[in-house]
C-alpha cells in the first residue's frame, strides 16, 4: 500500500486524538517504527493492521473510523493541499462529482505510483448519482462517504449519502443532491491559499 | 455600424473558445475583446492594441500593416502596465484589414491567476491551464514530501555515523574513527605524535568497587583527556581501558613527555565515589610520524604499542617514547626500552 494511505490514517489519529493515542495504536499494531513515510510503499497487510488497531484503540467500528478519515482528509489544515487538488476539478459540486471518474488519473498525475481503485459515476436522475468502487480495499466506500460529505460542505451543497456493499466486493455510494447552493461554501482560488 | 449576423456569431464562438482573444480594426484599435482579455486590460474597447500590449518577438513596428505580416507566427507579448504579464499569441488577419489576436499565458499562468484573480470560468473549458495549475501544485506537494523524507534520512545517516564512530559510555571517538583521523593527518602532511594510554589498577577498581565505579572512572578519564588536549588534537577510547591521543604538530620528545606526564599526574588524583576514593594511574607509549614518508598506520600503532609495553615493564605510571632512530637499524623492541624517560 502506498505510504500516503498509511500516512492518512496516522495523521488522522494524531491530529484527532493526540500523540499518546497514536503511540498506543502503534504498540497495539505491533509496528517496529513510530511513523509512516508518505513517499515509501508498505506491505498491504500493514494498512489493515493499523486500521484495526485504530478502531480497537478508539473503541469504534472500522466503518466509522474510515468515514472519519475521509472527512478529516478534506477538512484538516495539515492535509489542506488534498482539498485544493480536489477542488481544481470542478466549479460546483456536480461538476466535482463528474471529475471523480478521472480521479485515479488525476491522482497518478500527482504521484505516479499512487494507484487508486476504479471509480465510476452513474447518473440515475437529475439529482441522483451513484459512485461505484471496484477493486477497492474493503470499506473504502466509507472513506468516500466522509470525503463527499466534507466536499459537499466545501461547495455549500446539501446532499444525502448512503453506502451499500455487494457480495462481490463492489461498494456503492448513493448521492442525492437536495440543494446545490444550500450554503455559502468555502472559497477556492486557483492561485492558492484557500 | 451594423454587423452581419455571421460576424456576431463569430464573436460568440470566439468568446467561448478563446476568451483571451481580441479583435482589431484596420486602424489597430480594439473593436471587440473576449471576456478574459477584459479582465487583464479594463475597458479595452476603442483603445489601440499597441498602447496596451507590446510585441516583443519577433520585432515589429507598432502599426497594423507590420502586425498583420506576423500572421500565423508564434508571438511573444507582454502587457505594458504592471505586472507586465508575458503572453503568447497568434494573429489571424481579417479580410477588412483588421485582425484577431488570440492570447495565452504560457508558463506565466501561475502568476496570472494570482495577479488577476482568475477562476476556472476565465479559461476555455478545453484549456489545459487548470490541469497545469493542478500539476504544479501536486508536484510541489509531492516534492516537499520527498524533501522531508530526504532530510530525515540524512539526519538519521549522520546520527548513525556519529554513533558508529563514538563510544557510548564516554562520548569519545572510538577505534573506528582512527582511520579517518589518520587519513586526514596524512593528507594534510602534518607530523604528529600518537600516544597510547592504558589505565593502571583499573581492574582493581572494577573488582573492589563494581562496574558502576569502573564506568565512573572511565568517564573521569575521558574528562581529563579531553581537557588536556588542544583544538585539533584527538582523544579516543579504543578499548575497555585503553585510550589514544593524536597530537598534530607535537613531535619534540620533551613536549610529548610533558603532555603524557601531565595526564598521568591528573589521573593519579583520587577520584571521589560513593563516600570513598578510587585510585588509578596510567602507562603511556608514544610514537611519532614525521610526515616524511607515507604513513603506515598499522606500523605506527604497533610502535606506540611497543613503547607502551616498555612503559608497563618499567613500572606503572610512566611514559615511553618510541624513537625510530633506535629501532630502525636494529628493528627490535628491546631498543625502545632504552628510550625510556
Amino acid at each position: 500500500m502506498h505510504g500516503l494511505i498509511n500516512c492518512a490514517i496516522q495523521d488522522f489519529a494524531r491530529d484527532s486524538y493526540g500523540d499518546a493515542t497514536w503511540a498506543a495504536i502503534v504498540r497495539r499494531a505491533g509496528l517496529d517504527f513510530t511513523s509512516f513515510e508518505p513517499m515509501l510503499t508498505y506491505d498491504d497487510g500493514l494498512t489493515e493492521q493499523i486500521l484495526a488497531a485504530v478502531a480497537a484503540e478508539l473503541g469504534r467500528r472500522r466503518s466509522e473510523v474510515l468515514e472519519d478519515i475521509g472527512h478529516y482528509l478534506i477538512t484538516h489544515a495539515r492535509v489542506a493541499p488534498l482539498r485544493r487538488l480536489l477542488r481544481f476539478g470542478g466549479v460546483d459540486f456536480v461538476d466535482f462529482l463528474h471529475t471523480l471518474d478521472d480521479l485515479p488519473d488525476w491522482a497518478r498525475m500527482a504521484v505516479d505510483d499512487l494507484v487508486l481503485p476504479g471509480i465510476a459515476l452513474h447518473s440515475d436522475g437529475p439529482d441522483e448519482y451513484r459512485l461505484v468502487l471496484t477493486g477497492a480495499p474493503r470499506g473504502s466506500g466509507h472513506a468516500v462517504v466522509g470525503m463527499l460529505r466534507a466536499m459537499a460542505d466545501d461547495y455549500g451543497a446539501l446532499v444525502l449519502l448512503d453506502y451499500t456493499a455487494s457480495q462481490d466486493g463492489i461498494e456503492t455510494v448513493g448521492i442525492r443532491l437536495l440543494d446545490a447552493a444550500h450554503a455559502e461554501g468555502r472559497r477556492f482560488s486557483l492561485a492558492g491559499g484557500v | 455600424m451594423t454587423m452581419a449576423y455571421s460576424d456576431l456569431l463569430g464573436r460568440q464562438v470566439l468568446d467561448e473558445l478563446c476568451p483571451l482573444h481580441v479583435e482589431l480594426g484596420p486602424d489597430g484599435v480594439v473593436r471587440h475583446a473576449g471576456p478574459t482579455f477584459a479582465r487583464l486590460v479594463p475597458a479595452p474597447l476603442g483603445r489601440r492594441f499597441s498602447d496596451m500590449i507590446a510585441v516583443q518577438r519577433p520585432r515589429a513596428a507598432p502599426d497594423m500593416a507590420a502586425l498583420r505580416r506576423l500572421a500565423g507566427v508564434k508571438l511573444h507579448l507582454a502587457l505594458h502596465a504592471p505586472p507586465k504579464t508575458s503572453l503568447k499569441g497568434v494573429l489571424v488577419p481579417l479580410p477588412d484589414g483588421g485582425a484577431v489576436v488570440n492570447l495565452s499565458f504560457g508558463i506565466s499562468v501561475v502568476d496570472a491567476v494570482r495577479d488577476f484573480a482568475l477562476t476556472a470560468a476565465d479559461f476555455a473549458a478545453t484549456d489545459l491551464a487548470i490541469e497545469m495549475l493542478y500539476l504544479i501544485e501536486a508536484k510541489s506537494a509531492a516534492m516537499a514530501a520527498s524533501r522531508h523524507l530526504n532530510q530525515r534520512l540524512q539526519g538519521a545517516k549522520i546520527a548513525a555515523e556519529e554513533q558508529a564512530y563514538s563510544d557510548a559510555l564516554t562520548g569519545m571517538a572510538n577505534r573506528r574513527a582512527l582511520d579517518r583521523l589518520f587519513t586526514r593527518l596524512q593528507m594534510a602532511g602534518t607530523p604528529f605524535a600518537l600516544m597510547h594510554l592504558d589505565l593502571d589498577y583499573f581492574k582493581q577498581v572494577n573488582d573492589s568497587a563494581g562496574h558502576a565505579a569502573g564506568d565512573h572512572v572511565l568517564r573521569r578519564v575521558a574528562t581529563v583527556l579531553t581537557a588536556a588536549i588542544r583544538q585539533g588534537d584527538a582523544a579516543l577510547r579504543i578499548g575497555g581501558d585503553e585510550f589514544m591521543l593524536l597530537l598534530p604538530g607535537v613531535i619534540r620528545p620533551d613536549r610529548i613527555a610533558d603532555v603524557a606526564l601531565r595526564i598521568i599526574a591528573r589521573l593519579e588524583e583520587p577520584i571521589p565515589w560513593d563516600n570513598r576514593h578510587l585510585h588509578i594511574s596510567a602507562s603511556a607509549g608514544s610514537a611519532v610520524w614525521y610526515g616524511e614518508t607515507s604513513l603506515e598506520q598499522d606500523r605506527l600503532v604497533h610502535t606506540a604499542d611497543l613503547a607502551l609495553y616498555a612503559a608497563k615493564r618499567a613500572g606503572r605510571g610512566r611514559h615511553v617514547l618510541h624513537r625510530p632512530q633506535f629501532v630502525l637499524p636494529d628493528g627490535g623492541p628491546a631498543k625502545a626500552v632504552q628510550a625510556a624517560e
